[in-house]
């Protein structure tokens, strides 16, 4: 029996979505495991702590909760040291984080604290007696590799959308914790965060994406990617490198090796042709829709369904037919 | 100043993989090798730091066999300084086994900057840069797409999903490096012929314990073959269907 550790990722006295996966897979993990419990660590500005109740509803047992004025804004070194206090005198077989920006910030420093190994970017993985197994795609997702980890706690960092919330429901306890560090003597410091987009769903937490390529044309021409995307609801817009290297959509829009990797439940790739490094942001979608003009464009060998044809005619008419079925 | 640059030899992202007989290694057949891309750009944050700021030094480090000395000799042709092959018979998956060796070479180098690509694009995780500047106890920014030094201190940008921070910090410091914030240069002909002469010094990787290793590889689960439903707009109601009655995500 072991107990597990989650990192519950917070931003702006929110939960992120990537908090409940990783409270989940914590979960799942500690049930295959003889039934140990789940602690999850909160971290952030006083307040914080009206939040734990979320997380006893998706398993937690125990929700740490380290509050601050001075962390109103991520400080990697103080969530790392209060992390690595937290787990460095054992009892925890394996710690969860999110491969999201933050995860991947802050997983490998917490690893290089306690002098343990880290899986990255984790899509499923299974606790053995002795060992973690964890599968991760590697080569722009040509190659999927089955990664064998030892040492306690076992560190893995989960790629968004991999795991799916699932309720588990406890009354979790709080216990109040001091952060291991004064953030007022970090030295690298987060001055300034900037949300683009407003209220826009992020491309990580929305269950459907809708991307657009080349074959758009324009930066005007998204209203169409847009528009489709509004009359799905929860949908968010993606594009391909292509087209934020063109300066069509913001850099952090791209979807692909070296841009986002996503698994949404459905994926809609407008006038995309599907470059291998296209596919290796999106190849893990559930189900896969396609729409462009040249039939033997690769994305149409990835698509459970497409259709061939002028992305004009098909878009508009694909919004209309979701709005009416939806009406 | 003085940069190091980690780089990485990694196989081209655009070849088709097989698995050898072993089920834990790549069938080496048929590929061709190159720098990886983020280390690429790292490397030319690095070189043009120094000639803004100069004067300066600019050394690339690599990890693994001997092969890797030609991935160094492409970044002195880009104008590093000189080069470090770390010699170790190959690259351990575990990115802590190579921080270690990394944090032992780097440690008492004076080096004002420690800059790494966000990650190798072969193995895909990101973990060696902060890693390694954790085990020096260096400060770390990961994952940047702007950057400005100025008298001994640093701003950089992250970009989060949705957002992005603005991050401070002193020097001495390691620095992950995303795209977006330069291009790589190509190697001159010039800078090629200039590189034979640039020390390449070897030395062995004091590598540290492996905790990660590799069980075994597998190509991913095909897709089930695409289905292309029908042409044109007319196509579109039984989209709408399918979506809805079969794969249910409407």
């Amino acid at each position: 029996m072991g107990s597990m550790f989650a990192f519950a990722e917070s931003r702006g006295g929110e939960l992120r979505k990537v908090a409940f996966e990783a409270v989940t897979a914590a979960r799942t993990a500690a049930d295959a495991s003889g039934g140990g419990e789940v602690h999850a660590l909160l971290i952030g500005a006083p307040g914080l702590a009206a939040r734990a109740g979320e997380l006893g509803r998706y398993g937690a047992d125990v929700v740490i909760v380290v509050e601050h004025a001075g962390l109103e804004r991520y400080s990697p070194e103080v969530y790392a040291a209060s992390m690595a206090e937290r787990l460095r005198p054992g009892g925890y077989r394996a710690a969860f984080f999110a491969a999201s920006a933050q995860g991947r910030d802050l997983a490998p420093r917490v690893a290089a604290s306690l002098g343990t190994s880290l899986a990255s970017d984790v899509t499923e993985f299974e606790i053995k007696l002795d060992a973690v197994l964890a599968r991760h795609p590697a080569y722009t997702g040509k190659v999927i590799v089955t990664l064998h980890l030892t040492g306690e706690p076992a560190l893995l960092s989960l790629r968004p959308g991999a795991v799916t919330p699932v309720e588990s429901p406890r009354t979790a306890r709080i216990e109040s914790a001091a952060p291991a560090m004064d953030p007022a003597v970090a030295r690298v410091v987060v001055t300034a965060m900037s949300q683009g987009g407003g209220a826009r769903l992020d491309l990580g937490e929305a269950p459907v994406i809708v991307s657009g390529g080349r074959g758009l044309r324009s930066a005007e021409n998204f209203k169409l990617v847009e528009d489709l995307a509004a009359a799905i609801g929860n949908a968010a817009v993606g594009a391909t490198r292509a087209v934020t290297d063109d300066g069509w959509r913001p850099a952090t829009d791209q979807i692909g090796q070296t841009g986002r990797l996503v698994s949404p439940d459905l994926y809609i790739a407008v006038g995309i042709s599907g470059a291998v490094q296209h596919l290796a942001g999106m190849r893990t979608a559930r189900t896969i829709v396609a729409i462009n003009k040249d039939k033997d464009a690769p994305i149409f060998k990835v698509a459970d369904y497409g259709i061939v044809g002028d992305l004009f005619e098909i878009v508009p008419r694909l919004t209309e037919e979701i709005r009416k079925a939806k009406g | 100043m003085k940069i190091a640059v980690c780089i990485k030899r990694v196989p081209d992202m655009e070849m088709r993989f097989s698995i050898a007989a072993d089920r834990k290694s790549l069938d080496q057949g048929g590929l061709k090798y190159e720098m990886g891309d983020f280390d690429g750009y790292a490397l030319e944050v690095a070189l043009q730091l120094v000639e803004k700021q100069g004067p300066g030094e600019v050394v690339v480090l690599s990890l693994g066999p001997d092969s890797v000395q030609e991935t160094l000799r492409k970044g002195l042709a880009m104008g590093a300084t000189r080069a470090v092959q770390l010699k170790a018979d190959e690259v351990p998956f575990d990115g802590m086994a190579v921080a270690q060796a990394l944090a032992t070479e780097l440690k008492d180098g004076g080096y004002d900057l420690i800059l790494f690509g966000r990650m190798a694009t072969d193995t895909a995780s990101g973990t060696v840069g902060p890693m390694t500047a954790g085990l020096l106890d260096l400060p770390c920014v990961t994952s940047i797409s702007q950057l400005d030094i100025a008298s001994g201190r640093g701003t950089a940008r992250r970009d989060l999903e949705g957002a992005s921070e603005t991050v401070e910090f002193p020097l001495p410091a390691v620095l992950t490096i995303d795209e977006g914030i330069t291009r790589a240069r190509l190697a001159s002909l010039k800078g090629i012929m200039a590189a034979k002469k640039k020390p390449l010094d070897v030395r062995p990787a004091q590598l540290g314990p492996a905790r990660l290793t590799v069980e075994s590889l597998a190509l991913p689960a095909e897709r089930p073959a695409g289905r292309i439903i029908g042409e044109g707009a007319d196509a579109v109601p039984e989209l709408v269907r399918l979506l809805r009655t079969e794969a249910k995500v409407l």
